[in-house]
């Protein structure tokens, strides 16, 4: 894949409510932001874990759903236009030079900017990996829990595991590409769109693909190269040919590559001061739920006000020896005209 | 106060005392049990909270609901007698109640 570049002032790793709070207080500064994220949408915990869920301690909003929040967020953030760059995991983080990081992704993205602001929570949506025994040494040449691209899979024996979305959605994008497409799902009830469940019931039926009720129990190959797979059913254990092993059981929170950045950690969480909220490194901050500090809560409202105080340190940094005064966005003309409200 | 009891997947017990109204996976957390991750906290969104219920109390503990049993499409392991551990109310009904865990959450 080509490497992409981008050049702004400032890149936020983590597009939960707090990284989406940042490009507010950043903004309001005039710095532009890229943000980044593993997820394929914007909301971190609120837009992953508890979207349906009642929120009942943001200032103001005596009540509000993990997802209006997020939507509120993001138009909120609106006017500042900023870069959201998704399904991408930030890898590395580079001093280039006296002025500039450089931000790395699994996508080949490459970032320079002028501060880097880690709001990565409590670490990467990374696809959870079943405790199946030995699946670790076949994975990425015969067990991959995402695809980037299907060609591989062409005239293959897949066996795809789950009964959610993803699991669904690629049996149904697989089945013309592979060879044969086997679904192996612990019950007969799948919970995903009700048109993709149809569409799978009918392949089923139409004998397109193979259905096993029941879980995959072990695996069968040499040298990171699966040949086969077993799976346990109610009354026995089948043997299916297999060259690429698929299962989706969702996501689940790791630290990931954070923890490789030089950078001081307690306990798996970023330290920081609480002025500035910023690293060891100069230039890199820490806020919302990776970072800690003594009387630290995880709470939202918590990074919000993080948010703006790493913002005042951040200023220094993108506009050098530049004046900052204090304003609100209630009086301010300055303010209201970034915020398109003038 | 009602008792709850954790068998480790590799059989180490622990017997903990929790207050009415809170779940079983909240028993695990507040008393440090290990092998309970409970990711979302109790959404039931994260299926880390994946208990085996002993046979003896499957009929006190009842039957999961619709929504408990879509989340457990996402754990792994699952048998007849899995649970979402965030999904199970502790009462005086339950006290003594044994529930195992699994190898590993994920
Ligand atoms: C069920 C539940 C209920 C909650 N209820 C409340 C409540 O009532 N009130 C409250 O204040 N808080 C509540 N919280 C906590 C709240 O959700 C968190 O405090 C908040 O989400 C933290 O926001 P964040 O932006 O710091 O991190 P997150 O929301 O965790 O977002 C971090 C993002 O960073 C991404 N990321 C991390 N590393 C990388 C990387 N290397 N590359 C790319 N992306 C990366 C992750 O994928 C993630 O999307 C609750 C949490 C849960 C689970
Ligand atoms: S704690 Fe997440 S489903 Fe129970």
């Amino acid at each position: 894949m080509e490497k992409e570049f981008f050049e702004t002032d400032v890149v936020i790793i983590g597009a939960g409510p707090v990284g989406l709070f940042a490009v507010f207080e950043l903004g309001l500064l005039d710095m532009k932001c890229h943000v980044i994220d593993i997820l394929d949408k914007p909301g971190g915990q609120c837009a992953e874990l508890y979207p349906e869920k009642p929120i009942y301690d943001i200032p103001g909003m005596p009540s509000v759903l993990g997802m209006e929040l997020v939507d509120s967020l993001m138009k909120q953030i609106e006017p500042f236009n900023p870069s959201f760059h998704l399904s991408s995991m930030v890898q590395e983080i580079k001093k280039i030079d006296d002025v500039f990081w450089e931000v790395k992704t699994d996508n080949n993205e490459v970032f320079k900017a002028k501060a880097v602001v880690i709001a990565g929570g409590g670490g990467s949506f990374l696809p959870k990996k079943p405790p199946i025994k030995e699946i670790e040494n076949f994975e990425n040449n015969s067990v991959f829990y995402s695809i980037k691209n299907k060609e591989r899979f062409r005239d293959k024996d897949l066996v795809i595991v789950g009964g959610g979305d993803s699991a669904l959605d690629w049996a149904l994008n697989l089945e013309s590409i592979a060879k044969r497409v086997t679904l192996v799902h612990r019950r007969d009830q799948f919970r995903a769109a009700p048109d993709s469940v149809k569409k799978i019931f009918s392949l089923i039926e139409d004998n397109k693909i193979d259905f096993v009720i029941g879980q995959v129990s072990s695996l069968n190959g040499k040298d990171g190269i699966l040949e086969s797979l077993k799976c346990k059913t109610s009354d026995e254990e089948v043997e299916v040919k297999c060259d690429a092993l698929l299962p989706f059981f969702g996501l689940t929170m790791k630290l990931g590559p954070i923890a490789n950045w030089g950078l001081n950690l307690n306990e798996n969480l970023i330290t920081v001061d609480t002025e500035k909220f910023e690293t060891n490194e100069k230039g890199i901050f820490a806020i919302g739920d990776i970072n800690t500090y003594p009387g630290k809560l995880k709470l939202i409202l918590c990074g919000f006000h993080e948010a703006a105080l790493m913002s005042q340190q951040a200023y220094k940094y993108v506009y050098p020896g530049e004046k900052l005064t204090f304003q609100y966005t209630t009086s301010s003309s300055d303010l209201k005209k970034k915020l398109g409200v003038s | 106060m009602t008792k709850i009891n954790f068998i480790e997947f590799n059989g180490v017990e622990h017997s903990v005392d929790v207050d009415d109204g809170n779940t079983v996976m909240e028993a695990a957390i507040k008393n440090n049990v290990p092998g309970i991750d409970a990711d979302c906290g109790g959404a039931t969104a994260c299926a880390t909270c994946h208990v085996y219920v002993d046979p003896a109390w499957a009929e006190k503990t009842g039957e999961a609901e619709e929504m408990e049993k879509d989340m457990l499409d996402f754990a792994f392991d699952v048998e007849d007698n899995s649970r979402l551990s965030c999904c199970i109310k502790v009462s005086s009904e339950l006290d003594g109640l044994t529930v195992r865990l699994p190898e590993k959450q994920f």
